[in-house]
Order: C-alpha cells, then structure tokens, then sequence
C-alpha cells in the first residue's frame, strides 16, 4: 500500500471500515440471537420488545438433557430443599423430572440424537477420507483410462439433489433392514463425501513433488511404502482439511437424515425441528440443543479457516 | 539415509514383493468407483424403472407398468409447473442477491482493514452451519409477533412466512444470509490474486476509478465471479431443508419440497420417480456446464 494516502482515499477507507463494521453486526446478528436465546430465561425468549441485554442462565441446557413434565401441584418445601441444583432449575420453571420406576432420572432424546450424529459423522468421515486419499493417488501418479470422464462421474455424484436419490434408497434400504440403522446413515454418507474427498485430495496430492517418492524408490521403498511413508505425511494438512469438511457435511445433513431415520440411528438435524410445534414450545431449550449442536462447526470453521477456500470449490481455487 | 538403504535393500524380497504399479492403480481407484456405482447409478436405475409404473411404497398392491403415463402426467400437472417457476424465480433472487451482497462484501475486505482476517473468518461462519437450524432460527427470527425482526425494522405484524407474496423472498433472504459469504469468499481469492501492477500502470494513465473498476478489476475476477454463480444456482436450485423448514406456503414451494410430498407424503413412488428423474436430467445439465468451467479455470 501507498505510504501516502489522499485525503479522498482515507475517508474512502473510513466509510469502508465503518461499513465493514455494519455488515459484521448484520451478519452475525442471527448468530447472537440464536445463542443468547440458549441463555435466556423462557419469559424472555418471546418477549415484545426482544430483550437484548438479560442476565444469562443454564437451565436450558439442563432442561435440554432431562425428560420432563408439567407440574400439576407445587411441590412441598422439603422436596425443593432435597433437590439437588439442577431439579432446583426444573422445579422453578413449573416443571418436574420425569423418573422411571426405579426412581432414576430420565434423559431426554437429545443425548442419544447428539450421539448417532457424532458416531455417523466420524465413522463415514473416516471412510470417505480414506477411500478418497487413496483414490486421489491413484488418478495423481497413475494413467487411468478416461480418467476426465471418471472425475466428472465422480463429482457428479456429489451434485445429485438428495431428495432424488433419497426415494431409490429409501425403497433399496427397506428390502435390506438398513432403514433406520446407523449402518445405513454411515454408508451413505461416504457415498456422498468419498466424491468430494477424491476431488479435493487429488489437488493436495498433484501439489506433493513426484520426485519425493522416485527418490524413495531409487532408496529401495516398495510403491506402497512410498505411498505411507511418504505421501501420507506430506499430504497430513490436506487429510486434515478434507476430513473437516466431510465431517461437517455429514454433520449438518438433514434430507436423508429426515427419510432415511426416524428413532434409533436418527441424528440431531432432523430430531431438532421435530420438537418444534409439540405442544408448549420452550425456544430456550430448543436454542440450547442448537448451540451445543453448533458448536464443533463453529470451532471447526476457525481451525479451517485457510482451507475454506480450497475446500469450497473442490480443490479448484489454491492460494 | 544409510538405515533407510539397509532396511529397504532393493534386492531385498520386500521390495520385489511388493504390488506392481497397475496393482496398486486399480486396487486404489476400483473400490472407490464401484462404490459410486452402487449407491449412485443402482438407485437411480432402480428408479428409473419405477418412473414407468404406478408403484406405491405404502402399499402390498400389484405394480403396472403404465409406460409414460407418469411423465406426461407431471408434465401436464400446473402444480409442477408453479413450483418449478417458483424454483426458478427463488434461484435468480437468491444468487443475484448472494452475488451483489458476496462480491460487494469481498471488495470492501479487499482494502486495508483493521482485524480483516479475523472479520473475513467471522463473515464465513453462515455458509458453515446446518442450513436445517438455520432455517429454524430465522423463522424465530421472522416471527411476526415477537420476532426481533419485525421490531428491529419497526415493521408492525409483518408475516413473513405465511404472506403468499413475501415467504419465497424471506426464504431467499435466509439464503442470501447463508450463501452470500461463500461468493465473498470466491470473490476475495480473485481479487488477491490481480496484479498490482495493473493499478499502478492505471493510476499513472490517471485512469478513473470507475473506468478502474470495469476495465481492470471486472474482466479478471469475472471467471472466478462465474463459479460462484453457477455453483449456487445448481445449489439454490436443489434447495430443500431451509425451504422446507421454513414455511408451508404453497407459493413457496419449491421443486424439492414438491418431490419430497410426493413420494413421502402421498407415497406416489412412480409418479415421484418421474419427477426426479426431470429434476436430474435438469442439474446434471447444469453440473456439466459447472464441471467444465471449473476445469477451464484450472488448466489457467
């Protein structure tokens, strides 16, 4: 940049800066609504006029981990006392914990949605970047007969609308027993993030110098070796990246989610709007399973944030 | 490098075991593609057989094959025909509204700005979140009576969601919201990557800084501008989960959320395989524009 700035440049820079600012605030203004929510108290969440500023509470999120019902009659002055501080929260909001006949204190779906959510996006994450490292290699190093044509199919796959392959599979899972099963999710999933991987692999690994493995051949590696000991390490960041995005697009899935589960291998996208419209609606609760549930992608987008780029636009675009 | 030698002698029998190179090629790309193939080109023909019967999936009765009745059917039905106009007016409202606010967005990131990394990073964090929360919190959002929008705007009772005329543009606007950082994105890397020399050059011919703009910045981001848009409009066009969390309005309706009825709702799994095979037949068009353009700007 110019060491020297017109008069006209720094007020451009000024009005640029300010903005940039509004922009900023628009943008993340649905965020911050979104998570103070999650910190509200029920009375504030739908109130006219919004409240913006409010001492923040947790009972949301421990409303959102345990079953509960309507209390029908205050409880008496020595349960309250006996109550441990999160039934304290319960009981002040006029609910009670739902208990099985043991006495024990039920949980809520949302821990077990949390985890199939976690469990289908880990595993098939490691399958597509798996099947997709190595599938890379195999078109970086190695002639491969109408190779253009076999990427195209490849990531053509990717751009199908899910709703379309989702009736041919939902009909296909139901003659095997994977409706409904987190076998099923999983599979799918690497279907749909293998493409992606391959395309976004194949870049990081045209970038890794030939010249690396020839070498290590020379030095008597086998192909394979050369493969794991030298391809892999040097293609670590890559991985990395690739398997973030995978992990957030299975993460974030809702269309197969939606017609692919319904109980026990259902995952948190399509379990979230399902609590809305029964019966009372509490947002806090619902705002606090959004937030938990956001959260790994919000981490995730700072650590990937020079990688967004590349991963957004298949490998396409490399800076 | 003397243990390597010693531990991988090549005459030693690892390496003359080890796999030939054509081994390794199809044991490394073959799974990978018959995989494709199963989960991909199997349903599809699985459904293409069903889009010429009348099959129903909740239903034991007897399949018929009714030939092209499906398609034609679909192709006369003016319910299809409205979402898919509705599809297509959503698309050119929410890519024309992610390409204005993105490509604006990116040239005002593209001056000196205090903390630009960390603001460009925060502006990101939309397109990274699972569009079906989205969907639901904007419609918190959009509540008419107590949602911080209408009194942000001091817009009275607004009904957003459920008015025929403004659901489809409120769900836009939660696209735009979504998407409009990924064209900042894509417009950001162009933008870096023109050659400061050029300014220089046009600062010397004292050259305006509209005749700047349209001469110089334009024409050599406009092939990265270009994959933006294609890749939303094929994005936008497959919308479902925002769309179909957001509102029931029928004059919102969109292609997929038609579909998804359809074959779901209704359980007409013939008619609905029809159906997705248009739709298909439909991105796959635009895919291949997209695919070959990407790899144009590639080869560059």
């Amino acid at each position: 940049m110019a060491a020297v700035q017109t008069r006209s440049e720094r007020l451009g820079n000024r009005l640029a800066i300010a903005a940039v600012v509004a922009a900023t605030l628009i943008f993340l203004a649905p965020i911050y609504w979104i998570t103070s929510t999650a910190f509200k108290p029920l009375v504030l969440a739908t109130s006219v006029p919004p409240t913006i500023v409010f001492e923040p509470q947790i009972t949301p999120f421990v409303k959102l981990f345990l079953k509960r019902a309507q209390l029908t009659e205050p409880v008496s002055q020595e349960v309250y006392d006996a109550a441990p501080w999160w039934e304290k929260l319960v009981l002040d909001g006029g609910e009670r914990l739902s208990r099985d006949a043991n006495g024990q204190v039920q949980s809520s779906p949302y821990p077990s949605r949390f985890l199939n959510s976690l469990i289908i996006a880990i595993t098939s994450t490691i399958l597509a970047v798996s099947m997709g490292t190595i599938t890379a290699y195999g078109f970086s190093r190695f002639k491969v007969k109408g190779e253009a044509d076999l990427l195209f199919f490849i990531l053509s796959t990717r751009m199908l609308p899910p709703v379309v392959i989702a009736i041919p599979m939902y009909l296909m899972y139901r003659a095997v027993g994977l409706n409904d099963t987190h076998l099923g999710l999983i599979l799918l999933y690497t279907a749909f993030n293998v493409s992606f991987a391959v395309w976004l692999m194949k870049g990081f690994i045209d970038e890794i110098p030939k010249e690396y493995e020839e070498a290590a051949l020379v030095d008597g590696y086998t192909r394979m070796q050369a493969f794991f000991r030298i391809v892999l390490p040097e293609a670590a960041t890559g991985i990395a990246a690739t398997a973030v995005f995978c992990f957030i697009t299975a993460w974030n899935e809702y269309a197969f989610a939606l017609i692919l589960t319904n109980r026990r291998a259902q995952t948190a996208p399509p379990f979230i709007p399902s609590q809305v419209g029964t019966g009372l609606q509490d947002w806090t609760v619902i705002a606090a399973g959004t937030v938990l549930f956001l959260l790994p992608v919000a981490i995730f987008t700072f650590l990937l944030r020079n990688h967004l780029l590349r991963g957004m636009s298949f490998g396409a675009i490399r800076k | 490098m003397t243990s390597i030698v010693t531990t991988l002698d090549p005459q030693s029998r690892a390496a003359r075991r080890g796999w030939s190179d054509l081994t390794i090629r199809n044991a490394f790309v073959i799974p990978t593609v018959a995989f494709l193939i199963i989960f991909n080109i199997f349903p599809l023909l699985y459904s293409l057989g069903f889009s010429f019967t009348d099959f129903r999936a909740s239903t034991n009765k007897p399949i018929n094959f009714v030939g092209l009745k499906n398609y034609v059917d679909i192709l006369a039905d003016p319910v299809i025909w409205r979402t898919f106009s509705t599809t297509l007016w959503y698309v050119i409202v929410s890519v024309a509204g992610q390409f204005f606010v993105g490509f604006g967005l990116a040239l005002l990131l593209n001056r000196p700005i205090p903390f630009r990394g960390f603001v460009t990073t925060l502006l990101l964090l939309p397109m990274m979140l699972s569009p079906v929360v989205v969907g639901l919190f904007w419609k918190l959002i959009y509540d008419p009576s107590w949602g911080p929008l209408n009194y942000a705007l001091g817009l009275g009772t607004v009904q957003w969601l459920t008015d025929s005329h403004l659901a489809l543009y409120a769900v836009a606007i939660t696209d735009i919201w979504m998407w409009a950082p990924f064209v900042m994105l894509l417009s950001l890397a162009g933008l870096s990557a023109v050659p400061k020399h050029l300014y220089e050059a046009a600062a010397i011919d004292r050259a305006g800084k509209l005749y700047t703009f349209f001469r110089i910045t334009l024409p050599l981001v406009a092939p990265i501008l270009l994959i933006a848009v294609i890749f939303r409009t094929m994005e936008a066009f497959k919308t479902f989960d925002v769309a179909y969390i957001m509102t029931g309005q029928p004059a919102a309706e969109l292609i997929s959320s038609r579909l998804y009825k359809l074959a779901f709702q209704q359980w007409q799994t013939g008619p609905s395989s029809a159906l997705a095979y248009i739709i298909l037949i439909m991105v796959l068009c635009i895919t291949n524009i997209y695919i070959k353009y990407l790899n144009r700007v590639k080869e560059r």
